[in-house]
């Protein structure tokens, strides 16, 4: 593993001399998946590569990016009726809302299962034929195709009693608002291994083309990863932005059979993110022949004002606008332990990575 | 009445309850103490320290490659006496089981316990057995508690760990939890990854046997793992320490099944695995002790006690030459969901 790191290192060593020689150090590179956030502060890769170049964690990880009123509407439904199952994946139980988060309404009786996939949520729904199990589908196009697979069987099977609050969303719309504007923080992205599977590196070109920043597609191992920024910074070093991959796997179509699934399920939606606001077409709605399974419209749910908690900076820390931290609860009222903003609470979010990797003692 | 199935009378203290202990608990695990079952085990000991422990077991799935709840409660007890510096003596082994449980996963249970006392030259001479509902547990909770007798010699604890102390880890890390996630309902996949399951006191006692009180502190890396050990030892001791990630010995199915779920296996549970702090100057002999050992053949020194600080850090040097802290983990990590 070390020979090929060594060898990112010198070529990104190489570039980042260029670049400081023409006052474009340093690079601020964003990247927009929750893995590769974890094993950036995991392999110690920004000490590594010192002040040249500058990571933000951006939108990546589900968990992070999920309004806090979708919670409320789930945390509603677990605490009004005693007949529902909510089965979700293990980090949104901790996520804490206004009212607590879906493990304080456990404690308090409520029904709520973790879960792996969506298909082990229509298990549950087949084997409790008399409780309504309602599946909480967060992810991005990696775990929406899930999501559209148990539909699937839901409605083979005839299953009357199974349901999903979709809060699916589609990476390519974050990626363009975060470059609109007069705040642009972001010089590149290294785009996401998983989710470019799925979509082909073929579909960053518009950003390049519009926005003129790199997205490059990387693999999650360190090496690869500092693959991908060696490859952003010789673009920049070269001012040719472009799209492209350094990850095998990803196609520039990406994998079309998935995306067929994805289209007869889902239609894209204006999606509200956390830190983000509202944005066009950026999440992912059951279609009409599917409303039968949507929770949304199956049982009677309030709005709720999206809401951050007071003084919590994580919408700014997903635009890259600040460091986990500089936010003034990081590490002094928002801990893994007691979170506060949703980026503490998964291990992909990027204020638990720089919490469980990063706090070094100041010297 | 269904005899195949654990039943709530089965810990009422009546004739089922004498029934299940004489037609299958005795015979599986009474056979080193025949004669009368008396309310207490009387053991002769030589005059020395004694070292007293117990730990109360819950795993699901109840049997998972490489062993089970009784062999894990067997030998995780064997090991907190072991890294005490104390040689075990004798168990107690109670059982709280759930209505229902059957009672050929019973049997299986104490055979395996049974083996994994015996292997290790342990008796279990004393238990207790009691039956809750449906809902008061997942199958079967297993306690056990041990005594052991102290090494001669050996002085352990945070206390006597100094500056350029060398770290010591017997094996790779991660086998016993990735191995029990692996077969977890809704997760199942398949590896040949198993259990390090093992009782650790014969590794701990050739330690001491050759090197004294230059073993300074021992412990077994269980849940938290390699982090929890480290963080607490860290923060015990009031000094920083520092680990090199290119220096632990690695199970390459286990590092695989870690990055597929997204956990980091220097949080993952271990339970064969010993962590030594030893005195620098007798680390490589303490190192050619270990790996003399089946148990320790994959042994290395991972890194060194550094100085004394007020907010101590574990410090690792990854292997692509970037750094990180290691702490104690939150909780259970959960396995990521994109």
């Amino acid at each position: 593993m070390k020979d090929p790191c060594d060898r990112h290192l010198r070529e990104i060593r190489r570039h980042l001399d260029a670049l400081k020689s023409l006052g474009s150090a340093p690079v601020r590179i964003m990247e927009v998946c929750g893995t590769h956030t974890m094993v950036l502060a995991r392999a110690g890769l920004r000490s590594l590569l010192g002040e040249g170049v500058r990571f933000l964690s951006g939108p990546g990880c589900p968990v992070c990016v999920t309004d806090g009123a979708y919670l409320e509407r789930a945390i509603h439904l677990s605490r009004t009726r005693p007949d529902i199952t909510l089965a979700s994946y293990g980090d949104m139980v901790r996520v804490p809302g206004q009212s607590g988060s879906l493990a304080d309404a456990r404690c308090a009786g409520a029904d709520v299962r973790v879960v792996y996939s969506a298909g082990q949520a229509v298990e549950i729904a087949l084997a409790c034929r008399d409780r309504q199990v309602v599946f909480l589908a967060v992810g991005f196009e990696t775990t929406a195709p899930g999501t559209a697979l148990a539909l699937r069987r839901a409605q083979r099977e005839g299953l009357e009693n199974f349901s999903v609050l979709t809060a699916h969303k589609r990476i390519l719309p974050a990626m363009r608002a975060l470059l609109v504007g007069d705040d642009v923080r972001v010089d590149a992205f290294l785009c996401p291994g998983h989710v470019s599977v799925i979509v082909g590196w073929g579909v960053y070109r518009e950003l390049v083309d519009r926005f003129a920043r790199p997205c490059v597609v990387a693999g999650f191992e360190p090496s690869q990863i500092l693959a991908g920024v060696a490859e952003i910074l010789r673009q920049l070093a070269e001012k040719q932005p472009q799209a492209a991959s350094v990850y095998p796997p990803v196609s520039r179509e990406g994998n079309r059979v998935a995306q067929a699934i994805l289209e007869e399920t889902f239609v894209p939606a204006d999606a509200v993110w956390r830190g983000l606001g509202e944005i066009p077409e950026s999440g992912l709605d059951l279609r009409e022949e599917l409303a039968a399974f949507d929770a949304a419209r199956r049982f009677e749910l309030p709005d709720y004002p999206t809401q951050d908690p007071p003084d919590c900076r994580c919408g700014d820390v997903l635009c890259g606008r600040c460091d986990p931290a500089e936010c003034p609860l990081f590490s002094r009222r928002c801990t893994p332990r007691d979170p506060v903003g949703a980026c503490m609470v998964s291990s992909e979010g990027a204020c638990a990575a720089a919490y469980q990797y990063e706090r070094f003692r100041k010297r | 009445m269904n005899r195949e199935r654990i039943q709530l009378a089965h810990g009422g203290g009546g004739q089922l309850s004498a029934e299940l202990i004489a037609e299958v608990i005795l015979p599986i695990l009474g056979s080193q103490r025949p004669g009368r079952l008396t309310d207490a085990a009387c053991l002769s000991v030589d005059a020395g320290r004694l070292a007293f422990t117990t730990d109360s077991y819950v795993v699901q799935p109840l049997e998972f490659p490489g062993g089970d709840i009784g062999k894990l409660a067997v030998c995780g007890t064997i090991n907190d006496l072991a890294v005490a510096g104390a040689q075990p003596r004798a168990l107690s082994l109670s059982l709280v089981l759930q209505e229902g449980l059957a009672i050929s996963t019973l049997r299986k249970v104490l055979t395996s316990a049974a083996g994994a006392a015996r292997d290790a030259g342990v008796e279990i001479v004393t238990g207790d057995t009691k039956v809750v509902g449906r809902e008061g547990c997942d199958g079967m909770i297993v306690n056990t508690a041990g005594v052991g007798v102290v090494a001669e010699g050996a002085e352990l604890g945070f206390e006597r760990v100094e500056q350029g102390d060398c770290i010591l880890l017997s094996g790779a890390l991660g086998e016993h939890g990735l191995s029990v996630v692996s077969c977890r309902k809704g997760l199942s996949f398949a590896t040949d990854l198993r259990s390090d399951c093992a009782a650790l006191h014969e590794l701990t006692g050739s330690l001491l046997a050759s090197l004294g009180g230059n073993v300074h502190f021992m412990r077994d890396p269980t849940r938290g793992g390699l982090a929890a050990t480290l963080a607490e030892l860290a923060a015990a001791i009031g000094r920083d320490v520092e680990i090199q990630e290119e220096a632990i010995p690695v199970n390459p199915v286990a590092r695989s099944a870690a990055e597929m779920l997204g956990l980091d296996l220097l949080t993952v549970a271990n339970e064969g695995k010993l962590v030594a702090v030893v005195a620098a100057r007798q680390a490589p002999r303490a190192l050619e002790i270990l790996r003399s050992h089946r148990l320790g053949a994959k042994a290395a020194i991972i890194g060194t006690v550094g100085e004394a600080a007020s907010g101590p850090l574990v410090e690792m040097q990854t292997v692509v030459g970037g750094r990180r802290i290691v702490q104690m983990p939150y909780g259970e990590e959960l396995p990521r969901i994109c």
